[in-house]
């Protein structure tokens, strides 16, 4: 128990240092939290008008539509991207290997990555929705559909983490990481509707690839959660089952010390 | 030094290798390697880039595992990653970062706290001379205050011993004797200091006990004093002549592309009084002459087999003659 309560005390502490050291650092700052809530603005801006047909049955304002993905973007932008540029930075300058050097316990120094991430991806949420309340009248989540909403957004927190450790495995070197995330992160946020909606009549092949990936799966939990869409537990399944492998790669192959 | 810690502290060794051994993919990096560091010793371990130096201190903190041989590292196995060992040592890799956006007090204290019982945040930072620098950036750091940073957080768990790879690589000359006397204070403080460097005055300044390292073996192991019998060495006497004066036959030689000419006698006193006085009785003034003895720099190229070393190899010269060691010797 009083080593519960030592790993609990020294991860929040270290998730102090880490969020310090996040929003001190301008690159992380704009690209992962500014970002996302720029595109919002945008989107909204260029395409805010129209309405979306988001099922057979159902049409809501793009601008709403914009509220929920931009959300979906933002946690995807905190964890993955954040989480798999920033790790991968610190293994090449050698941070990594030096707190590998320490008695900090491995599993209080990625814990204390994943709540600081998950920390900046519920900000990016609750900025997304305010704004979306204010400008859009975007419907809020509330009672069992916020339970859901908070389901799925720990859930997809929690696997975009972990898929983000995982792919530091296949980074050569920090140079390259944003190359490397953002060539397996931006097409998937294209073909899973979260930039462009897909609409009732897109090509079977991209349908299909959203289907695979937890990029859409994620997309749509959340989604339920502003637009009223029915949740399904297989979205969360599938996103955790991507969660899981992620972890099970990065506990394989996960490397403390810069790639030669 | 820290070799005379007070009695009851040196129960037993720091460190004790017994037939390490490491190959990477077919190339042997250490073949069979013992090792002994006293606790309390500042201990330095000299070699060659890729003589095995960064292996085997790498063995030692835990990072690599071993092919053969036994390694106890304050009574633990590093092999084995024991937690409470790594809570009991300090390390200073040859590179390693910090977060760059955090300030030198915050990643002090953010280090101290991974340990049971840390050293005070304040304490080490002024140990390790950053005192002007404790609310700056990581990223606002010199090179060399980075280094002494990187002591400081090697630092801040007080631990027993520590792991220096190459702590002073890449300083100036004033920036090294700083990093110097950090190390000379840690030897004050009690702590075992295990030391890889390829500087010979680093070595000499600071070590209580040094080996040479060379293709994965120790070559010679003892005190920079007299380590690989440099104490048995002939010593040297330089001196420049003027034009037209001849001293006796055995007193000369060819003088050297500096002018200089270079002797090894036998018998030093007896060849430099010769020399001293037949320069008196002829008038003669031997400009800039000096009796050195053989560096440690020039015992370590003999010993690793440089090819600076192997340049000499053929010109029958005794110890002492490379060109390296007439940059001076001031620290001896």
């Amino acid at each position: 128990m009083a080593q519960v309560m030592n790993a609990a005390a020294l991860t929040l502490s270290q998730v102090r240092y880490v969020n310090k050291a996040f929003w001190r650092n301008p690159a992380s700052a704009f690209f992962i939290f500014a970002f996302p809530l720029m595109f919002l603005v945008i989107f909204t801006a260029l395409l805010g008008h129209g309405t979306v047909r988001i099922s057979p049955t159902q049409v809501v304002n793009t601008s709403t539509y914009y509220v929920a993905a931009m959300a979906s973007f933002g946690v995807i932008s905190a964890c993955y991207t954040n989480i798999a540029i920033s790790v991968s930075f610190q293994r090449d300058t050698g941070v990594l290997k030096r707190i590998n050097g320490t008695p900090l316990p491995s599993s209080v120094f990625l814990g204390a990555r994943m709540v600081q991430a998950l920390l900046v991806a519920i900000l990016l949420v609750v900025i997304t929705a305010a704004f979306g309340r204010a400008a859009y009248s975007a419907s809020i989540p509330t009672g069992l559909t916020l339970l859901r909403f908070l389901v799925m957004l720990l859930v997809g927190a929690a696997s975009f983490c972990a898929l983000g450790f995982a792919i530091t495995a296949v980074i050569p070197n920090a140079d390259a990481a944003p190359a490397i995330v953002n060539a397996s992160i931006l097409p998937l946020l294209f073909l899973s509707g979260v930039f462009i909606p897909l609409g009732s009549n897109a090509p079977a092949w991209i349908v299909w690839i959203a289907r695979i990936f937890p990029v859409w799966h994620f997309a749509r939990g959340m989604q339920a959660g502003f637009l009223g869409t029915a949740f399904s537990w297989t979205d969360v399944l599938v996103v955790a089952a991507w969660g899981l492998a992620g972890l099970l790669l990065a506990v394989r192959f996960f490397s403390w010390e810069p790639r030669a | 030094m820290g070799a005379m810690a007070e009695p009851g502290r040196q129960e037993r060794p720091a460190i004790e290798v017994r037939g390490l051994t490491k190959s990477y993919g077919g190339v042997h990096a250490v073949r069979g390697i013992d090792l002994t560091v006293e606790s309390g010793q500042i201990f330095a371990l000299l070699g060659p880039n890729g003589a095995g130096k960064t292996t085997t201190v790498e063995i030692l903190e835990g990072y690599r595992s071993r092919d053969g041989g036994t390694v106890q590292v304050l009574g633990y196995d590093p092999g084995r990653k024991p937690q409470r060992l790594k809570s009991r040592i300090g390390i200073v890799l040859q590179s390693t970062g910090v977060d760059r956006y955090l300030t030198v007090t915050e990643t002090v204290a953010m280090y101290a706290g991974f340990y049971p019982h840390p050293r005070p945040v304040d304490e080490v930072i002024e140990l390790v001379g950053l005192d002007a620098k404790r609310n700056a950036r990581v990223l606002q750091l010199s090179g060399g205050q980075q280094r002494r940073l990187d002591v400081a957080i090697a630092l801040a768990g007080n631990p027993d011993l520590l792991f220096l790879d190459e702590p002073t690589t890449g300083f100036d000359p004033s920036a090294r004797h700083e990093a110097w006397e950090v190390i000379k204070n840690l030897a004050a403080l009690g702590k075992t200091v295990l030391l890889t460097t390829h500087y010979m005055d680093e070595a000499q300044y600071l070590a209580d006990q040094a080996a040479v390292i060379s293709s994965g073996r120790i070559v010679a192991e003892g005190p920079p004093a007299t380590i690989g019998n440099r104490e048995l060495a002939r010593a040297r006497i330089r001196y420049r002549l003027a034009d037209g004066a001849t001293p006796p036959a055995d007193l000369t030689a060819p003088a050297g592309p500096d002018g200089l000419i270079e002797l090894a006698p036998e018998d030093l006193t007896a060849a430099l009084h010769r020399l001293t006085g037949w320069a008196l009785d002829q008038h003669v003034e031997l400009t800039g002459l000096e009796v050195t003895r053989p560096t440690l720099e020039d015992v370590y190229l003999e010993l690793t087999d440089s090819p600076a070393a192997q340049a000499r190899a053929g010109t029958k010269e005794p110890v002492g003659r490379s060109p390296a060691s007439r940059r001076g010797w001031r620290r001896s």
